[in-house]
């Protein structure tokens, strides 16, 4: 297959379509309109697709509910602000165990923030986001590539489990270009999703809702959504590890922040800093066990984020209380640099007296 | 023995929770009728909103899904753009669509969505139990207006219907009401021809519906109907708003 020079943003479009993506709704937001604007260019007069700019990212992911209703694969994409509104959409699509694909390109915050890239919507994905006892899978991607290959896994991933899944990027990721291969050559055609709504034909009619006056009947729907949660748990918790095997010093990031991490341990693995790195791919369901597992031989951890520490806090879940973890964090749009990282590895190797190697 | 009343193929065996003399249970019916009559039952899709409709799908034998307040016609949209074969409809009170999601209608129409709403203004907020809705009264008592809406203070009676009729993408809108037989009659023909419209791909269509509420507005229901002549419709005034189908009532 050959390779294509991408930015980021379009390569989700790119990629989406080629998963079969059908409907993209969507309202403009820095930093991700190239997304957007890709698929109005691509998706919009394509046979069978639908393109609708929205009125807001409320409208947006409410028409996702509906296409998702209709059976087909649907994506929405926006920045922190705009995810912020699409909570209540997210919150029905895992009520009724509908499919869907939400981007965020995520931005500094609170508020209206900055336009530049950051991770501080880590809490806000991976524990719900909108109201109720629900979960989405999040996926973090850390290159281009990832971008694409985590946006086809996204949508498969969506359709296995009957869930809303969150590609989390940012800025950085979306606005980089580098060269990558698509899983397919050319859009798959899918069919319909079984228990679509449209139209009752030849078959009973159907009703897709959770709404219900009896507190047991909405318990069963928690116990139900709760054992398909575990499912995924089991079955696609996903990381890498990166030179971990004899690390004195481990550093635990995700997306843009692993990827700045991981020149810093190349630098500092030539000066002789035994440092790995261990990057969650899903943050939900998050690597709990292979992080306790690596705490059984490395005694030192630093988890590096783009925000003051919120993915730190499952690190210390992880490892209960039992390993050292340093905290580094640049919060607020603020990109570090790998050499930056590097003088935090080094002052934290020298601090605990870590070994170093022969 | 000529058979003149019988139970419409497409709403199910089920009792009504509507409290008596309530609008809602005679719009159900008059939908049905029309799903029958223009042999759409396995075409509809039924969008309830939260609000006293909201099992509006226990009783309309058609594909039915919830929708967030408010947002029926985002998430008809959503239906229409993914499956143009469907008919969606949604089915919104007057705090659902003339407050929390006007903009979501506003934008539906504008975009010419072929989507149909059934927009059931009954001066409140009926389900959470009677609070002052954007169509509410001037001088009229609801729970949130205790001393009556007072223009000053919470603002005037909202006309969606004319608002939308401004509105390019909207190409049919007219306000019934089921208060009396005659009304009734005139509210299914509307009803069919909003249908046609969607059907004919002409754009939104919407009809209005005033509807009794007599347990909000602590009256029988016979008052309640009385009120709808003497005082509601007189604030908003029955017929059609806007029409550019440029065809024949659906007949
Ligand atoms: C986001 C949100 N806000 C508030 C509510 C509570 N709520 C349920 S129905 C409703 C309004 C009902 O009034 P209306 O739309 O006029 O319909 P009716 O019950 O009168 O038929 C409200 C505010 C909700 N379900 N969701
Ligand atoms: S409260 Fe009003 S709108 Fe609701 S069911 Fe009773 S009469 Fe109908």
């Amino acid at each position: 297959m050959t390779k294509t020079l991408m930015y980021g943003n379009t390569a989700i479009g790119e990629a989406a379509i080629r998963a079969g993506c059908q409907c993209y709704f969507g309202y403009p937001i820095t930093p991700q309109n190239e997304l957007t604007e890709y698929m109005a260019t691509h998706l919009s007069r394509r046979k069978g697709c639908a393109f609708v700019q929205a009125e807001s990212e409320i409208a947006a992911i409410n028409m996702v509910y509906g296409a998702s209703l209709a059976g087909v694969r649907v994506m929405t994409s926006s920045s922190s602000p705009g995810i912020s509104l699409k909570q209540e959409g997210i919150s029905y699509l895992a009520a009724c165990e509908l499919p869907a694909v939400i981007v965020n390109m995520s931005r500094g915050g609170p508020g209206l923030g900055s336009i530049s890239a950051a991770q501080s919507d880590y809490f806000q994905s991976t524990r719900g986001g909108g109201h109720g006892d629900y979960r989405t899978i999040v996926l973090a991607p850390s290159s281009v590539q990832e971008l694409a290959d985590l946006t086809h896994r996204a949508f498969d991933l969506a359709d296995k489990y009957m869930i809303p899944v969150i590609l989390l990027g940012d800025g950085m990721l979306g606005q980089m270009m580098e060269p990558i291969e698509f899983k397919h050559e050319a859009p798959r055609k899918l069919p319909i999703r079984e228990r679509a709504v449209r139209g009752a034909k030849g078959r009973p009619s159907r009703i897709i809702k959770t709404f219900t006056s009896k507190p047991t009947e909405m318990e069963e729907i928690n116990w139900s959504l709760f054992r398909r949660y575990q499912l995924i748990k089991k079955n696609e918790t996903t990381f890498e590890t990166y030179m971990v095997e004899d690390a004195e010093l481990i550093i635990v990031a995700f997306g843009a922040s692993a990827r700045i991490a991981k020149g810093a341990i190349r630098n500092a693995r030539a000066e002789g800093l035994k440092v790995g790195m261990l990057m969650p791919v899903t943050l939900w369901p998050f690597p709990y066990e292979k992080i306790k597992e690596l705490g059984r031989d490395t005694k030192q951890f630093l988890v590096f984020e783009m925000n003051m520490g919120q993915m730190l806090e499952d690190v210390q879940l992880a490892l209960e209380g039992k390993r050292e973890i340093s905290f580094y964090g640049r919060p607020g749009g603020v990109i570090p640099t790998p050499s930056e990282v590097l003088r935090v590895i080094s002052r934290l190797y020298h601090q605990k007296g870590l070994k170093k190697a022969k | 023995m000529k058979k003149v009343y019988s139970r419409p193929k497409s709403l199910k065996k089920a009792t009504f929770h509507y409290c008596p003399g309530c609008g809602h249970s005679i719009v159900h019916r008059l939908l049905c009728e029309v799903f029958d009559e223009l042999k759409i039952q396995d075409r509809v899709i039924g969008i309830p909103p939260p609000g006293c409709s909201v099992f509006a799908y226990n009783y309309l034998d058609v594909d039915m899904a919830e929708s967030a307040h408010g947002r029926g016609a985002a998430v008809a949209t959503g239906i229409k753009r993914a499956c143009p074969e469907a008919l969606p409809f949604t089915y919104q009170g007057d705090g659902d669509i003339a407050a929390i999601g006007t903009a979501e209608t506003i934008h539906a129409a504008n975009r010419g969505e072929k989507i149909t709403s059934i927009f059931i203004n009954n001066a409140v907020y009926g389900m959470t139990g009677g609070q002052m809705a954007p169509t509410t009264l001037l001088e009229q008592t609801t729970t949130t207006s205790p001393y009556g809406r007072d223009a000053a203070l919470e603002g005037y009676p909202i006309k969606l219907s004319e608002m939308l009729a401004l509105v390019k993408g909207a190409a049919y809108i007219e306000r019934v009401a089921v208060n009396s037989p005659a009304n009734i009659k005139k509210a299914k023909k509307a009803i069919k021809k909003a249908f046609q419209t969607q059907i004919d791909d002409l754009g939104y269509s919407l009809v209005e519906i005033l509807s009794p509420c007599p347990t909000n507005w602590k009256m029988s229901p016979i008052e309640s109907w009385k009120w709808v002549d003497e005082v509601m419709s007189k604030e908003y005034p029955l017929g059609v708003i806007k029409d550019i189908t440029g065809e024949k009532d659906a007949d």
